[in-house]
């Protein structure tokens, strides 16, 4: 039990990223497959921030009587990671307008109907 | 007072030579780079043009420069800002790199010339500067990719090429071009964030995010779920971006719909990017006993390469788009490449090398080719090419001779391909699996006749005495790259040599 307890940063992240991928491939609608998208890749964020904290650890700050820090590095990855996944976002956001403009539609059923 | 000066205005050249020299890896990204924000304030779309070809004629320069740096003098390693090695972001070019820089730079030096007429045509006026500006970026994009050592800088670069293809291939003329870029953009994000996740998991288990640094880090905690998942995960996003079969679906549509230049230029490099990400993972960061011994990738990707060979080269007969039938076989092809690795020896993985260099060739040739006839046809459907041939012979007989080359005709770059191919595989005693590289090149000589026959012996149709023989500065490129395929088939000593110390690079790596 407390194996399975232990380790919830990670059952939040799995089961984010399962939400964020059932959405991707489940939903018709363009927008919200973007939106499942954007939390498939927010889970991953949260898998990168939470591996970083230790516990009793505080910020990196050298000061003196503590010697126990939390790993920054983790947090500039995902600082990164953040604006590739907003220039994902926005992108993707950006085509659904453009697809809506030529097809009058935002679900991909009704895409497929009218290509085919 | 003259020989003085003289004397210091040549030190002051040694110097700035010497500085050029010395930073040469991370020009190599720079200068793409930061002259993309600059082609977005050039309004006229000739000046957006004339300022993108000028950076990519710098950019092959500077490929050359390095390319013939590391074949004199082995790997060169670079710090980013003079920080540490395990600490600040290497780049690292050896000979497997240095093959890879030089193709995306040529293609991309080729490709530019042609692209004037080519996007006057295909492209609204207002978006022609936003189009060189992603281009540039995306040049930069697969430049970083190939030359860092730091496995999350690969993924920053891996990024930036992927979003700049998208807006690139939502840029085509037909509608289908938008949904073509949206499906591609949702696999290839997903990809990323899988590749995203391996590093993740790779940095908590090893503390560090430099390949060379995880390598030797990675024996002592290599028997751990948390590792095997890692590389599961950095395989399959790998492979989504390389559109290896059954990962493939985003690529037929996104080459068929993107303007005829993107389809050309990403043909040659953006897949060939991937499979050199999938080779520093494989052989650099996890090490050839852990990935194919171990995990036994070797045969789950034999496996794939050979469903790749013949299913889309099947596929690709029933086409009749020929952008399409040439996306199919640019699947197929990969798979080629892919077997290549599999075989995970000096030979297989440098035949795998020497066809991605002449598959780059080959269907940047073929899909310029395509360009060309899209400009004056304003279609590439097989049944509107009929006696096309009168019509662009230069434009068709560059067709026919990337053809050949692409189904193996000796004295073509593909014929080398095949060559080292075949005998790779016959070394490691697999002799169904180079039947299956002869019974496929048999399909591609089905697709291409196919093509062939439609423009040489079919009657023309009424509208077609109208059409002209493309403009020179299209086809000087084109023949170009066909030129390229005729060398590399008569004289392939410095590429299979380039292929073969890259093969050996990777390899000893993994096995130190």
């Amino acid at each position: 039990m407390t194996e399975l307890l232990g380790h919830y940063n990670y059952w939040i992240v799995i089961i984010l990223m399962m939400t964020g991928f059932y959405t991707v491939i489940a939903r018709p609608n363009l927008v919200k497959k973007i939106i499942g998208l954007f939390i498939f890749q927010t889970s991953v964020f949260i898998l990168f921030i939470s591996m970083a904290k230790i516990e009793g650890g505080t910020a990196p700050i050298l000061e003196e009587g503590i010697s126990v820090y939390s790993n920054p590095l983790p947090h500039v990855l995902i600082l990164t990671a953040i604006v590739v996944s907003l220039a994902t976002t926005a992108l993707g956001l950006a085509l659904v307008v453009r697809i809506r403009e030529a097809y009058g539609t935002t679900n991909e059923d009704d895409i497929h109907v009218q290509d085919d | 007072m003259a020989p003085p000066t003289k004397t210091i205005s040549t030190y002051r050249t040694t110097e700035s030579r010497h500085v050029l020299l010395s930073n040469l890896p991370a020009l190599q990204v720079v200068i793409p780079l930061v002259s993309a924000p600059l082609c977005l304030l050039l309004r006229n779309p000739r000046h957006a043009w004339a300022w993108s070809t000028l950076v990519s004629w710098l950019v092959l320069a500077t490929a050359i420069v390095l390319a013939q740096r590391v074949y004199a003098g082995g790997t060169i390693s670079y710090a980013i800002g003079a920080w540490a090695t395990p600490w600040g972001v290497e780049y690292r070019i050896d000979m497997a790199g240095a093959l890879m820089v030089l193709i995306i730079a040529t293609i991309g030096a080729i490709v530019m010339p042609y692209a004037r007429h080519s996007i006057q045509h295909e492209l609204h006026k207002k978006h022609t500067g936003l189009f060189y500006t992603c281009y540039l970026l995306c040049l930069t994009g697969l430049l970083g990719v190939v030359v860092t050592g730091d496995t999350f800088n690969l993924f920053v670069f891996l990024e930036i090429s992927s979003l700049s293809s998208y807006v690139l291939i939502s840029l085509g003329s037909s509608r289908r071009a938008l949904t073509a870029a949206y499906q591609y953009l949702v696999m290839g994000t997903i990809g990323a964030t899988f590749i995203l996740i391996g590093i993740g998991l790779l940095y908590m288990m090893t503390g560090t995010l430099n390949m060379l640094d995880i390598s030797q880090r990675l024996p002592e905690v290599a028997d751990t779920r948390t590792i095997r998942v890692a590389f599961a995960f950095v395989t399959v996003g790998v492979s989504i971006k390389l559109a290896l079969f059954p990962l493939h679906i985003w690529l037929p549509n996104a080459y068929t719909f993107a303007p005829s230049v993107i389809s050309a230029f990403m043909a040659a490099t953006a897949t060939k990017v991937g499979i050199y990400v999938l080779l520093r993972f494989f052989f650099t960061v996890f090490g050839i006993r852990f990935s194919f011994a171990a995990m036994h990738v070797g045969e789950i990707l034999m496996l794939l390469a050979v469903a790749a060979i013949l299913v889309a080269s099947l596929v690709a007969i029933f086409q009749d788009n020929v952008k399409r039938m040439l996306a199919y076989s640019s699947v197929a092809q990969i798979g080629y490449i892919i077997l290549g690795i599999s075989l995970a020896t000096t030979d297989g993985v440098a035949a795998g090398m020497i066809h991605l260099f002449n598959h780059a060739l080959i269907k940047c040739a073929l899909f310029l080719a395509m360009g060309c006839i899209f400009l004056r046809l304003g279609s590439v459907e097989i049944g509107d090419m009929h006696g096309l041939a009168r019509q662009m012979p230069w434009t068709m007989a560059a067709f026919v001779a990337g053809g050949l080359s692409l189904i193996g005709l000796p004295l073509t770059a593909g014929f080398i391909s095949k060559w080292y191919l075949v005998s790779a595989v016959l070394m490691d005693g697999y002799r169904p699996l180079a039947v299956i590289i002869l019974v496929s090149s048999l399909l591609a000589l089905i697709y291409i006749w196919r093509v062939v026959e439609a423009a040489y012996f079919h009657v023309p149709g009424a509208a077609m005495h109208k059409v002209r023989e493309a403009p020179a500065s299209m086809l000087i490129p084109v023949w170009l790259l066909i030129g390229a395929n005729l060398y590399v088939g008569i004289n392939a000593t410095l590429i299979s040599g380039m292929a073969q110390q890259g093969a050996d690079i990777l390899i000893g790596q993994a096995l130190r």
